[in-house]
């Protein structure tokens, strides 16, 4: 029978939903928007709050610049710390593709041989352990290059996580389907090639997200080490800079773009993990339950 | 089809054991013939898959050997059929199908004709570009076949291949693989723990004792192909099946081991 209240008129009547579906469609909405508000709105209070103390206590700039000086610094300055910007976006991005390059060729490298694997493996994670700053000075010594010496600190600190996931990954593959592939006759690049990189690719991505994120912090923290070098120099310099100079808010606008640098790395990096993943990986996979 | 006389591989003492001290398999003797559907029926710990990965070449025997009286066959001329799909979840079923004939260095475009083919022969037309995850359990089994079968291998060898799957869907896929046969002229190597299916499949049904895994009783199923749903509900299977059975009872009752296996094995082939 055709009833005509409102919630029939609303829905089509082949899709019957009932009150437990209905409920679950309501709170996976009330998610989509909290996801985005939530944080937002934090965001607000937390900037005003940070305002009202500084206007509450009389802080002055030179200690705590209020938010909107930062903002303001932020374009007046631009002229100085956007060139600074690039230099730290080019040394994070080099030192990531080199990351990839070395970290995935030493993963590739390690499968094809047990033996190359137990014995350069230590010596991974000894690089891995020993904290950057401490083994500076060192390359300070024995590298010339500005450039080349934040390069290779960056790149020691992000390729650890790359090659250890890769080779994990590498490792990870169905072992009913090593053995398929014998069957087949398959060379051992043919089973690189159409077996273990793409069975290695999830574990990748995982690392690559990691392995940006500490490009970045690599390419800052070699910098903090390494000193201001004239016409190239990244945003570190000038945050010593403006810390020495007493410029506060160019301090903070450094830093707000050092942060925007970094959530953009992740962003883009769990895009394309995204995008690679999502016809066939677990964890890119939305389901009913 | 029928199954010829000459023997096509004939297994001679086989004799497998692990470094753990476990004895999978003792001096097997087992004759296959060309066009053969053999099953290898037995509990679990028979040694039936370690068997058929001596055979397929993935493993290889402590004692005995592998006598091929018609030549031996090359890799790409045994099929293999895994317990669970086995698919590659990356690729669509195309590409899964391919890979095969890509590993010998067939281009996508010479293969699509063999490749659509084989998908029709396995009711799978218009799944091409699914991945894996997108398939049922039964249908992914279908494309795990149809790649078994994209190099006409002269024997496929199937490891329990239908035994996750729900009864309806194993039936559908048991009169898929017999058609399959038939029209192939394959030999067949069948494991599988179920007295019903290998009878309704098979020619010749090898019941196999554990402990050490060992060939208890060869025995010939005599009913003629092409086995229909009829033959599923025909008192003669039923007869077969409880001959099957009891040899199974007594090929487990014949170890001197646990009760709890014991019972496990009267769970097992109870016959209704």
């Amino acid at each position: 029978m055709a009833s005509t209240d409102l919630s029939t008129t609303r829905m089509p009547p082949a899709a019957a939903i009932d009150a437990e579906e209905a409920a679950r469609i309501r709170a996976a909405r009330r998610e989509k928007i909290g996801r985005w508000l939530m944080p937002l709105a934090i965001m607000c209070l937390a900037l005003f709050l940070w305002h009202m103390i500084c206007v509450a206590n009389e802080i002055p700039p030179y200690i705590l610049p209020r938010p909107w000086l930062v903002m303001t610094t932020l374009w007046q300055d631009a002229g100085i710390l956007l060139p600074a910007l690039l230099v730290t976006l080019k040394i994070t991005v080099l030192s990531l593709a080199l990351a990839v390059t070395g970290g995935v060729g030493l993963a590739i490298l390690f499968t094809q041989s047990r033996w190359v694997e137990m014995s350069l493996f230590p010596f991974a994670i000894i690089l891995q352990v020993t904290p950057i700053v401490a083994i500076f000075p060192l390359i300070n010594i024995y590298v010339d290059n500005q450039t080349a010496k934040l390069l290779l600190c960056a790149w020691i600190v992000a390729f650890f996580p790359i090659l250890s996931n890769t080779t994990l990954g590498l490792n990870s593959v169905d072992r009913n389907l090593l053995d398929y592939f014998r069957l087949n006759g398959a060379t051992r690049w043919q089973t690189l090639r159409h077996l273990r990189l793409p069975a290695a690719m999830p574990y990748f991505l995982g690392g690559l997200k990691i392995a940006g994120g500490l490009a970045l912090i690599g390419a800052v923290v070699a910098e903090f080490v390494a000193g201001a070098a004239g016409q190239e120099s990244g945003l570190a310099s000038r945050i010593i800079e403006a810390g020495y100079r007493l410029k506060i808010p160019r301090l903070f606008a450094a830093l707000l773009l050092i942060s925007l640098t970094g959530i953009l790395i992740f962003v883009s990096l769990s895009v394309i993990s995204h995008l690679i993943l999502r016809r066939w990986h677990e964890s890119a996979i939305e389901r009913d339950r | 089809m029928t199954a010829s006389l000459a023997p096509q591989l004939v297994l001679r003492n086989i004799g497998k054991s692990f470094a753990s001290g476990t004895v999978a398999l003792e001096d097997v003797q087992l004759s296959v013939r060309q066009g053969d559907f053999l099953s290898l029926l037995g509990p679990s710990g028979c040694g039936k898959s370690t068997a058929l990965r001596i055979i397929a070449g993935l493993s290889s025997p402590t004692s005995g050997h592998l006598e091929w009286p018609g030549g031996e066959l090359a890799r790409g001329e045994i099929g293999f059929v895994f317990q669970e799909p086995t698919l590659l979840p990356w690729a669509s079923v195309f590409d899964n199908v391919w890979m095969p004939l890509r590993l010998r260095g067939v281009s996508r475009a010479e293969a699509a004709g063999e490749i659509g083919e084989a998908l029709e022969r396995v009711h799978l037309t218009g799944f091409e570009k699914a991945v894996p995850r997108e398939l049922s359990g039964g249908m992914k089994m279908r494309v795990s076949v149809a790649r078994a079968l994209i190099t006409r291998p002269k024997m496929l060898l199937l490891d329990e291949p239908f035994a996750a799957l729900d009864e309806i869907t194993r039936f559908r896929l048991n009169a898929d693989i017999l058609d399959l046969w038939h029209e192939r002229g394959f030999t067949a190597i069948f494991v599988t723990h179920s007295v019903f299916e290998s009878v309704f499949l098979s020619n010749r049904v090898a019941v196999m004792a554990a402990r050490p895994g060992r060939i208890f009783r060869e025995m010939a199923v005599d009913a003629p192909y092409p086995r229909t749903d009829a033959f599923r509900t025909s008192s003669d299977y039923a007869e077969i099946c409880r001959e099957v059975s009891h040899t199974l009872a007594r090929a487990m009752g014949d170890e001197s081991m646990g009760e709890e296996a014991g019972a496990r094995g009267v769970f097992n082939i109870g016959v209704h």
